[in-house]
């Protein structure tokens, strides 16, 4: 049993990690527009977290959303089109890095706004209490994040409620440029217990750590024990954002980034496998992400007269831009 | 004569007010390393205490900026996307901008709002895309969106000056552009006068920010047909109403072109307000995103939900064309 979970929790890291190393490169080949938040060296929590899940509980993710979506089950293969713009991708090219979404896996998507999945997973988690389910939802953040109001109003609700859901705070030292000491008066696990609920501080970069603790939060909350928020650290190894490969802003010094690198999660948790077993799952990876790179590349573009489908759930549809008697654009 | 983009003449223009008047301080987001150049060197120049690396919390921050502007000082701050806006409407909207009337004039609200990179950015899909001008707009909080470099120094420096909230967006589509400008003549634009870029005699396109760019290509393009007056009102709220009229009372015909959304949008009050109150001799027309437009991410997609320049070709032809 233990086997099987590090082989998997290893799997899960591998591939977020060569995702993200195959996306950093279709990024710099113009063939990703935008830029992606790469969510290297922070591998074992999405991985960790998200193996204590069932297929239909639910999660809510980030701007660096990639391994939370992938560690949640989502398809790297239609991910890798949706990152690429298209018509196959998850969310038919319309939402791209920061919005990858999987309903199907109960992925209620990566978010473009830091802070506003805590109140969204908080929904849903109570949705799953009223009809009965003993699902759980999980709300992935950063520790720039804990300073929205949003989220500390949202903890307020999740324990007042005794709501089932897992805060999961990824404390990777910045947001941006700035430091956690520059943003966060007191600590992150009390902003949680100020309002009662249960928080403990794990190693980010260990995976088991992370599934032994989000195991005991799941379990607590499926049983109606209420919220969890675990703190889980790690180093966030590459940029803030690709832009960043190219812009000069420093914030960390080559030092420190040496020493951040040199905990890396894939490693730590790796020497737990047998080094056969490890070179098949990485060659496994390498196999289905080169099956999701021709995938992306060879599929169509979405059609720009359906720009705007889907823009309501019921199927309305607005004016154009350009004026009912217009033909150009029907 | 010198080159100057309008990235540097933002930049400038807030080192120039910065050293100009001790009171004004700048906060917001990654501003100590200026990750979107405008805030370049002002840490070093002048120290935390005025140059502020704020936590993620826009709404506090934003009311906390009205809090100092009430107590005297003129603080500037720098959203790192549009749609942070949306955040701190009520803290803009039902806070600052009330404060003058509902204190019966005793308190003034001298804080600017300021938009790096508003509008499509390419790829950064539907939470990062917007461009929401015509919601300040329309509640009546003073609001420009300059489209040149010498513009975008004169009405950032107007708006740290105003004694009101002022947003300034300065769209992604303009950061860019550079021109020759007269670096003495550099100064403040006021709130509420237009700029015509280009004289013509028979249709008006009125266009706001990174567009005029493109109003001046169609000009360019249709200048042996049809002779285009290209009108950039440089501020939405104020806006300049008697300039558009003396351009429109000229031509007779007028299209707008707007990159935000159809429904209720600028566009829309300057078309209704033409139509009022001024001698139009066809059918007005405006060039927008659609209605409730939300940006698609893939390129395709993203643009074409934008206003292009094609489409305003098309629209200013057949404005020139009809006739009552
Ligand atoms: C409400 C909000 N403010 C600012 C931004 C711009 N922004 C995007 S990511 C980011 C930093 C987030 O830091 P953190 O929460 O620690 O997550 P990390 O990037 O470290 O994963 C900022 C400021 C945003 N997207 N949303
Ligand atoms: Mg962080």
């Amino acid at each position: 049993m233990r086997e099987r979970s590090d082989m998997e929790l290893y799997r899960t890291m591998r591939l977020i990690r060569r995702f993200e190393e195959r996306a950093i490169e279709l990024v710099h080949a113009g063939e990703i527009v935008g830029g992606i938040h790469p969510y290297i060296g922070q591998e074992a929590i999405a991985a960790g977290v998200c193996a204590a899940l069932r297929d239909d509980d639910v999660i809510t993710s980030t701007h660096r959303g990639h391994g939370h979506v992938l560690a949640k089950g989502a398809d790297p293969v239609r991910m890798l089109a949706e990152l690429t713009g298209r018509a196959t991708g998850l969310n038919r090219g319309r939402g791209g890095s920061m919005h990858a979404a999987d309903f199907g896996k109960g992925i209620y998507g990566a978010n473009g706004i830091v802070g506003a999945g805590g109140a969204i997973a908080t929904g849903a988690a109570w949705a799953a209490v009223k009809e009965g389910s003993d699902r759980v939802a999980v709300s992935f953040f950063g520790d720039g994040a804990v300073s929205q109001g949003v989220l500390l109003e949202t903890f307020n609700l999740a324990a007042l409620w005794r709501l089932p859901v897992l805060f999961v705070c990824e404390n990777n030292g910045y947001a941006t440029t700035l430091t956690v000491a520059q943003s966060v008066a007191g600590s992150i696990t009390g902003r949680a217990e100020a309002f009662g609920i249960p928080a403990v501080s794990v190693d980010g970069a260990d995976a088991a750590a992370v599934l032994d603790a989000a195991r005991d939060a799941v379990a607590r909350g499926r049983a109606g024990g209420g919220p969890s928020f675990i703190e889980a650290t790690a180093y966030r190894f590459d940029a803030h954002h690709t832009w960043e490969h190219k812009a000069r802003v420093r914030y960390r010094s080559d030092e420190e980034v040496a020493a951040g690198r040199s905990r890396d999660p894939l490693d730590i948790h790796g020497v737990r496998l047998d080094e056969g077993v490890r070179a098949g799952i990485d060659a496994d990876v390498e196999a289905l992400m080169a099956e999701a790179v021709a995938f992306a590349l060879d599929s169509p573009r979405p059609d720009p007269a359906g720009a705007l489908d889907h823009l309501y759930a019921t199927g309305m549809r607005g004016r154009n831009g350009i004026g009912l008697l217009d033909t150009a654009v029907r | 004569m010198a080159r100057l983009s309008y990235l540097k003449a933002l930049q400038r223009a807030l080192a120039d007010e910065m050293a100009r008047d001790e009171n004004v301080c700048v906060l917001g987001e990654d501003i100590g390393v200026a990750v979107n150049n405008v805030t370049t060197g002002l840490l070093a120049k002048h120290g935390p205490a005025r140059v502020v690396d704020t936590p993620l919390s826009e709404q506090a921050f934003t009311s906390f900026a009205t809090g100092a502007a009430l107590a005297g000082l003129r603080p500037v701050i720098e959203f790192q996307i549009p749609s942070l806006l949306f955040l701190v409407f009520e803290q803009i909207a039902n806070q600052a901008h009330k404060f003058s009337l509902m204190t019966g004039g005793q308190a003034k609200v001298p804080v600017t709002y300021f938009v790096p990179g508003s509008g499509s950015r390419s790829g950064w899909a539907g939470q990062h895309s917007d461009h929401p001008y015509g919601l300040f707009a329309h509640v009546g909080v003073k609001t420009v969106v300059p489209a040149t470099p010498e513009d975008a120094y004169g009405l950032f420096l107007t708006a740290i000056r105003d004694d009101d909230p002022v947003v300034l967006f300065a769209p992604a589509g303009s950061l860019g552009v550079r021109g020759d400008v007269d670096m003495d003549a550099l100064g403040p634009v006021p709130l509420g006068v237009g700029r015509v870029h280009r004289e013509g005699t028979d249709v008006t396109v009125v266009a706001v920010g990174h567009l005029v760019q493109a109003a001046l290509g169609v000009a360019e393009q249709l200048a042996d047909q049809i002779s285009v007056e290209v009108f950039d009102p440089r501020s939405l709220y104020p806006f300049d109403w008697a300039g558009l009229a003396a351009s429109v009372n000229k031509t007779g015909r007028l299209v707008v072109v707007d990159d935000s959304n159809r429904m209720c949008g600028i566009a829309g009050e300057i078309l209704a307000t033409a139509a009022e109150e001024m001698r139009l001799t066809a059918p007005p027309k405006r060039v927008t995103r659609p209605d409730g437009a939300v940006l698609p991410f893939a390129s395709e997609l993203d643009l074409a939900v934008q206003p292009q320049q094609e489409q305003l070709l098309t629209a200013v032809q057949e404005v020139y064309k009809s006739s009552r």
